[in-house]
């Protein structure tokens, strides 16, 4: 099976980011469509209409969210989450990067459909380039009359503003997001009331990632049925996947949803360097729980994965091959989670912390056999207890791996595998990455 | 209850072997000291250009307090680091006490509140990269710009001649040019140990380190583009 490029379809084209070259590509007609010809209420029925679930990694009905803002005159808000920072995710880089005004035009119809007049791009703050490149993107929009005020006189204002974060994790959860929007430190915030409800500034705010609105021109240009004859009845439309870690072609790929798996990391990526067998996979970023090579077959969908135990998350596999030791990857996966934990909640703070505390003895060589339990009940006793995910998201996968490697963690505490953290010298992609 | 809780005594609390003594224990209680208030323009002696960028950044949100993390980032370009003469400017612009955007600025990775390295490397050696050789191409750039090893790993390291910051850093979202590095905000990978002898040469030439490097100028990884999907082929909409 190959790719099937909707969103990434002729991404290398010299000049995709100008307005020019994706005006001439069929880009903005469906804004103009839209503004022109049909009705708010249209616009959102037929996005509920499409199935179309977050691509940020929760996976929700994006129309039915954006149903949930209430109807009536008042300042409300439309954020564009931009924050990517889960380990193994890089498609709304490139996203960005190479097809802004796909983003920019998203976010113009995403705001007339749920009312919107005040919109922002949240992006990451190590997302230099990208956010220069949405600048100038903006801006073009603003010339053209795409955005401002009276759009294609729709009596529909729409402002978007790229705002760059500052190196925090935590403001991709949308709460945390927020507050950082507002100005402040990105703590979460307690749910519900929801942001929908009250999000920015109090006002009701509909949050969406880069990926889900950048869906929209090509939802509301051909229709709902035509989306769903894309992927499964559950997971319509195709992913953006990043495929990264022990593979011979790291990159993105577009795929129909239901997509074995196999094919992905295989025919796609390039599957494990020659010599070498696939262990464990991360199917949905650092924060799912991972898989061994008997889950191979898993159909790669939001049902699917989640049948399996795990969950497909932002779309991103990280492959460990045979060379990977599992408790450095445990230990890896905890220390991000320690570094990027805002503090606010006990269990997480702490959590992570004693997490990577064992870890660190264990792969040392001072673990005690009591450890292996503590830490698997350590992950238990965050799950759910937090204001958000982020501490599950260390639980989850560093608890997986304790349960399908426990003798690769037992074997450390009678021989500790010296240096086994390094598991080869530098090592570039097997394939070179073509120059523009 | 009152006749249970200890009196505030002047005599010192004992303190960690080993770590300063905090003024604020030793005395009992807080140091008698007025919390500093929102600082007004003319004491701060703010460059024009610095008070109309963050008042112009403050014009673009509803409410002025949104530009904490743009203004931070003003101050960061103009001093090199979030310093505390540049914060209290802010602070008078914005009309927020100074500890307000401290709180902030020590929250962010990106923001720093000490003094860094005129250029900065940021080597990402999450999960993926690792597994492709980061932890070897950090070593490789600590010892081409003779930064201390053990501390690039814990929140970076400055080169003796105040030239470079190398630190070890999370997930940069670049996992299919790994292992890749930021250097002064932009994307480089894939990197081979050998680069970063010549990454931290250009740097301190004040050349362009790595141009064919660089993730502007490069294709997008993964696979050639396929032959559309007929039903994407005949789609309305962009890209097409």
């Amino acid at each position: 099976m190959a790719e099937t490029r909707m969103l990434f379809r002729n991404v290398d084209e010299p000049g995709l980011n100008t307005i020019d070259v994706y005006k001439k590509l069929g880009g903005y007609e469906t804004l103009e469509r839209a503004y022109r010809q049909m009705e708010p209420e249209e616009v959102l029925e037929e996005l509920e209409q499409s199935g179309l679930r977050g691509r940020g990694g929760a996976g929700f009905s994006m129309g039915k969210k954006a149903s949930f803002l209430p109807r009536g005159d008042m300042d409300k808000y439309l954020c564009c989450n931009a924050d990517e920072s889960e380990p193994g995710a890089f498609k709304d880089r490139e996203l960005m990067q190479k097809n802004p005004h796909q983003l920019v035009e998203g976010i113009a119809i995403a705001a007339l459909a749920a009312g919107a007049n005040r919109c922002f791009i949240f992006i990451r703050g190590e997302y230099d380039l990208q956010a220069d490149i949405l600048d100038a993107a903006v801006a073009e929009a603003y010339e053209e009359g795409y955005l401002g005020e009276d759009i294609l006189g729709s009596h529909h204002d729409v402002e978007l503003v790229v705002h760059r974060g500052a190196g925090a994790y935590i403001c991709g959860e949308e709460t945390a997001l927020l507050d950082a929007l507002e100005g402040k430190r990105g703590n979460p915030r307690l749910k519900p009331p929801f942001p929908a409800v009250e999000g920015l500034y109090g006002g009701p705010t509909l949050i969406n990632n880069v990926e889900t609105l950048s869906n929209i021109p090509h939802i509301i240009a051909n229709g709902a049925d035509w989306f769903k004859s894309f992927g499964t009845e559950q997971s319509p439309g195709t992913k953006v996947t990043s495929v990264s870690g022990c593979v011979q072609r790291p990159g993105n790929y577009e795929i129909e949803l239901g997509m074995p798996t196999r094919e992905l990391i295989y025919d796609l990526a390039g599957g494990p360097p020659e010599g070498h067998e696939i262990k464990a996979f991360y199917p949905g970023g650092s924060s799912s729980p991972v898989l061994t090579a008997d889950d191979l077959d898993v159909p790669y969908s939001f049902e699917a994965m989640a049948d399996a135990g795990s969950m497909l998350g932002s779309g991103s596999i990280i492959v460990a091959d045979d060379r990977v030791s599992i408790p450095h990857m445990a230990l890896r996966t905890a220390l991000f989670y320690q570094h990027e934990s805002c503090g606010k909640c006990t269990p997480c703070r702490e959590g992570t912390n004693w997490t990577v505390k064992m870890l660190e003895r264990l792969v040392e060589g001072e673990g005690t056999p009591m450890d292996l339990d503590i830490m698997a009940s350590v992950q238990e006793k965050i799950i759910g207890h937090c204001l958000c995910v982020l501490g599950d998201s260390m639980a989850m996968p560093v608890g997986a791996m304790v349960r399908k490697f426990r003798g690769e963690f037992e074997a450390l505490l009678s021989s500790p595998t010296e240096g086994a953290q390094r598991i080869g010298t530098v090592q570039a992609p097997a394939v070179q990455i073509g120059a523009t | 209850l009152t006749e249970q809780m200890p009196a505030a005594s002047s005599a010192p609390l004992p303190g960690a072997a080993g770590l300063p003594l905090d003024e604020a224990l030793v005395d009992g209680r807080v140091p008698a000291r007025p919390a500093e208030r929102v600082p007004e323009l003319h004491e701060v002696d703010c460059p024009d250009d610095l008070r109309e960028r963050i008042e112009e950044l403050m014009s673009r949100y509803p409410e002025r307090r949104s530009a904490s993390i743009p203004a931070l980032w003003a101050v960061q370009r103009r001093y090199g680091w979030c310093t505390p003469d540049g914060i209290r400017q802010a602070a008078a612009v914005m009309q927020v006490t100074p500890a307000y955007l401290e709180s902030v600025a020590s929250f962010y990775d990106l923001l720093r509140t000490h003094p860094v390295g005129s250029h900065q490397v940021l080597v990402c050696t999450n999960i993926s990269c690792w597994m492709r050789g980061a932890d070897q191409l950090l070593d490789a750039f600590c010892e081409a710009a003779g930064t201390d090893r053990a501390e690039a790993g814990h929140g970076g390291s400055n080169s003796e001649d105040g030239e470079l910051l190398v630190s070890g850093f999370e997930c940069l979202g670049a996992c299919d040019l790994a292992p890749m590095a930021s250097i002064d905000e932009r994307y480089y990978g894939p990197l081979a140990a050998e680069d970063a002898a010549t990454a931290v040469e250009q740097l301190r030439k004040g050349e362009e380190p790595l141009p064919e490097k660089a993730l502007a100028k490069l294709g997008t990884a993964g696979g050639p583009e396929p032959a559309p999907d007929k039903r994407v082929a005949d789609a309305k909409g962009p890209n097409g």
